[in-house]
């Protein structure tokens, strides 16, 4: 329990932290910037399990480690989607999203 | 007594097919030939000294237990439950003894003559190959400790025979022929199959062992169950006789037999005249306590069926004019023989005449029918002919198989003291002990089968000199050899006491000759010969008047009795019109047009949704999420 602070704040943050994700996702066409936008999705996931974990069950650690887990394996997302990026860009000599759409029927 | 080593008589084949299966095209062809011969000759060897070990140095023959039963080898093969268990053996007792000097003897010689016989042929090789694997699986069969593994080696001779039929596989009709054999073979095997299973569901077991023992209760289960008011066990022993049937060759499943001609001559007397097609035989005589306790009208059944048979192929045999096809249907007729012998006969002691009579008729027909064959073998080597109008006066060209040839021409037509007599004498005493109106038709048989032999032996070796398109020369040692020792086995196999050794219930009984049927049978062997000198010796236009004269008669032996046709009638008229060609409709247009409907929907909705699939990520992205909050909200507010 957090002084003086109640559940809902840090809820909200972590909300609109989401959708300021997903809305990136779907507008942006940089494909780095689109990255970055799931970064925000995946924190602010994490910043639920942090206060869920802390309101809910201030004496068990499942929420604390699970974020850890995410921001681990996030790191590893992130390198391999750089590797990606950079070989669409030697490929492409483009990051726009829309250009890149050879891979459909 | 120790008989383990029987287990190497087929394993030494199987040995020999692996090797020149493998490695015969890279030797000279005939490599392959005399490591088959020599395989097959150790093979006698063990044979034959398992024979004397088992018959004269046991002194089996003179106890009071009679012949036992011994299992030297018996493993598990497929262990399906704890009740239900395939095993592979080796059983050695009398018959099997006997069947292993027949295999041996048999397949030795046509191993030897073959060499001779098929030298230059393309795919020597591969020949002697299908030779091992015949005798193999014959060796097998005859070793079978169990019903089932008798099925197995069944339907393995049944695919040698195949192969060997078809052993000139660029003729049509050879082909054909092939494709004929094992057809009609395994329609009978189906009925086996069925009969196997009806026996083994009843009893429990497939053991011959268990099956064949005097008094035993494992047939209580059978009693109260029957169908179409007929009991199982009659069910369940005449389907087994099917498929002895089928592979024995017995009307109406006697077609493929004839035509199976078209293999090599050599296949013919080992296969279809000696070894396999006697396999229903010994089928019926392995189970034979079974067949007389427990189904007494299929005993009946196999004693009427033989009996027909051999009435009907001697008919037959008698207007035919290609050599191979007058020998097949006289194999017909004999083993018609043997199997009426087996039907009629009783059990235990004199009772058992029937029985015994049949295993000393196989043994000296699979001597002296061999012996006809190879002989005609010889023939057809020397003229390039199968067919008796372009034989005649042969005996000053082929001395050795002249004199071969009418040795077993005298023995199949029971003249004493060569072998065929006494065999054909006890059939007939059994046959006239049980059924007057079967002792009149093997009666007249024993008439019919000297005078087509005769008219075979007369018009190739005798009458006049046909044109020959080079002189006929005598065949090389190697296949002359074989006919010699055929020819003396011909003459001395009637002096075994067989009576001593082989016997219903094991423990020998003495057999005399009966004088009034001896002589009687004599006689009309006699006349047959007489009157088929008379016809045929100097050619004369005769034969042809009397044929004219049957008119129809004659026709329809000449043909067959028109079977095949009948049996192409029932096949490719009704059947493939009222069974086949509707089933074929429903599967060309119900079945299959489903399942192309299916791949048409599929794939006309596949091309109109296609474009939803744009590569562009952030559409799959916004669908995505508009699909997530809409199950939310309907969540959230309808739910």
């Amino acid at each position: 329990m957090i002084q003086g602070i109640p559940i809902y704040h840090f809820l909200v943050v972590s909300t609109v932290m989401f959708f300021i994700g997903v809305c990136g996702f779907i507008i942006r066409r940089n494909l780095i910037t689109m990255l970055m936008c799931i970064e925000l999705i995946l924190n602010s996931v994490n910043i639920n399990f942090v206060v869920f974990n802390r309101y809910l069950y201030p004496d068990q650690l499942q929420g604390h480690f699970f974020t850890l887990f995410i921001v681990g394996i996030a790191a590893a997302e992130v390198s391999v989607a750089i590797a990606l990026i950079i070989n669409i860009y030697r490929r492409f000599s483009n990051i726009e999203v829309e250009k890149i759409n050879e891979l459909k029927f | 007594m120790n008989y383990s080593y029987t287990v190497l008589i087929p394993l030494i084949p199987l040995f020999v097919f692996l090797v020149t299966g493998l490695f015969g095209m890279k030797w000279k062809p005939i490599v392959s030939g005399w490591i088959g011969t020599a395989g097959m000759g150790i093979s006698f060897i063990l044979s034959v000294v398992a024979a004397v070990q088992f018959f004269v140095l046991s002194g089996h023959a003179h106890g009071a237990e009679g012949f036992p039963t011994f299992i030297p080898v018996n493993l598990t093969w497929l262990n399906l439950t704890e009740t239900l268990q395939i095993k592979l053996g080796v059983l050695i007792d009398p018959i099997s003894v006997m069947m292993l000097v027949v295999v041996t003897t048999v397949s030795f010689m046509v191993h030897i003559y073959s060499i001779g016989y098929m030298h230059g042929e393309k795919g020597f090789a591969r020949f002697y190959a299908f030779l091992s694997l015949f005798s193999f699986s014959m060796l097998g069969l005859v070793l079978a400790t169990n019903i089932f593994q008798m099925y197995i080696f069944w339907e393995l001779v049944g695919v040698s025979s195949f192969l060997l039929i078809g052993f000139y596989y660029t003729k049509p009709s050879a082909v054909a022929a092939s494709k004929k054999a094992f057809i009609v073979t395994r329609f009978a095997d189906l009925g086996f199959l069925i009969g196997i299973l009806i026996l083994s569901f009843v009893t429990g077991t497939f053991d011959f062992d268990k099956l064949t023992q005097p008094g035993t209760s494992i047939f209580q289960a059978a009693a109260p169950l029957s169908f179409m008011g007929i009991s199982a066990m009659t069910w369940a022993m005449v389907l087994i006789f099917m498929g002895g049937a089928g592979k024995s060759a017995m009307f109406p499943l006697h077609i493929w037999l004839p035509d199976a001609m078209e293999g090599p001559t050599p296949v013919s007397a080992l296969i279809h005249a000696a070894t396999m097609v006697v396999a229903g035989v010994y089928l019926v005589a392995r189970l034979f306590p079974v067949f007389h306790f427990q189904a007494p009208d299929a005993q009946e059944i196999i004693a009427w069926v033989g009996g027909f048979t051999s009435l009907f192929a001697a008919a037959i045999a008698l207007t035919q004019f290609d050599i191979k096809r007058i020998l097949a249907f006289s194999t017909l007729s004999q083993i018609g023989y043997m199997m009426l012998s087996l039907g009629v006969s009783g059990y235990g002691g004199e009772e058992g005449l029937g029985y015994m009579a049949s295993m000393f008729h196989l043994f000296t027909h699979a001597m002296f029918k061999a012996l006809l064959f190879l002989g005609a073998g010889a023939i057809i080597h020397a003229v390039h002919s199968n067919y008796m109008y372009e034989m005649g006066g042969l005996r000053k060209y082929l001395p050795i198989t002249h004199i071969t040839f009418l040795i077993a021409c005298l023995t199949i037509a029971g003249i004493p003291p060569l072998s065929g007599f006494f065999s054909k004498d006890e059939i007939l005493v059994a046959a006239y002990n049980h059924n007057k109106v079967l002792f009149a038709m093997e009666y007249i048989v024993a008439g019919l089968t000297a005078f087509y032999m005769f008219r075979l032996y007369f018009s190739v070796f005798w009458g006049k000199d046909r044109h020959y398109h080079h002189a006929p020369h005598e065949a090389p040692l190697v296949m002359t050899f074989p006919l010699m020792f055929l020819a003396v086995a011909s003459v001395f196999a009637g002096f075994l006491p067989f009576s001593q050794w082989i016997s219903t219930d094991k423990l020998g009984f003495h057999t005399h000759l009966h004088w009034n049927i001896a002589i009687a049978s004599v006689a009309i062997g006699v006349v047959g010969i007489l009157i088929a000198m008379a016809l045929y010796k100097k050619e004369t236009n005769i034969p042809d008047r009397i044929s004219a004269r049957l008119g129809v008669l004659y026709k329809s032996t000449y043909n067959k009795f028109y079977i095949d046709e009948i049996y192409l009638f029932i096949t490719k008229k009704i059947l493939f019109n009222l069974v086949s060609r509707p089933i074929a409709w429903f599967d060309r247009h119900v079945i299959d047009d489903f399942m192309a409907g299916i791949g048409y929907t599929t794939e006309k909705v596949a091309n109109r949704i296609k474009g939803m699939q744009s590569g562009q990520i952030q559409h799959y992205g916004f669908a995505f999420v508009a699909g997530a909050l809409a199950l939310a909200l309907i969540i959230l507010y309808l739910i």
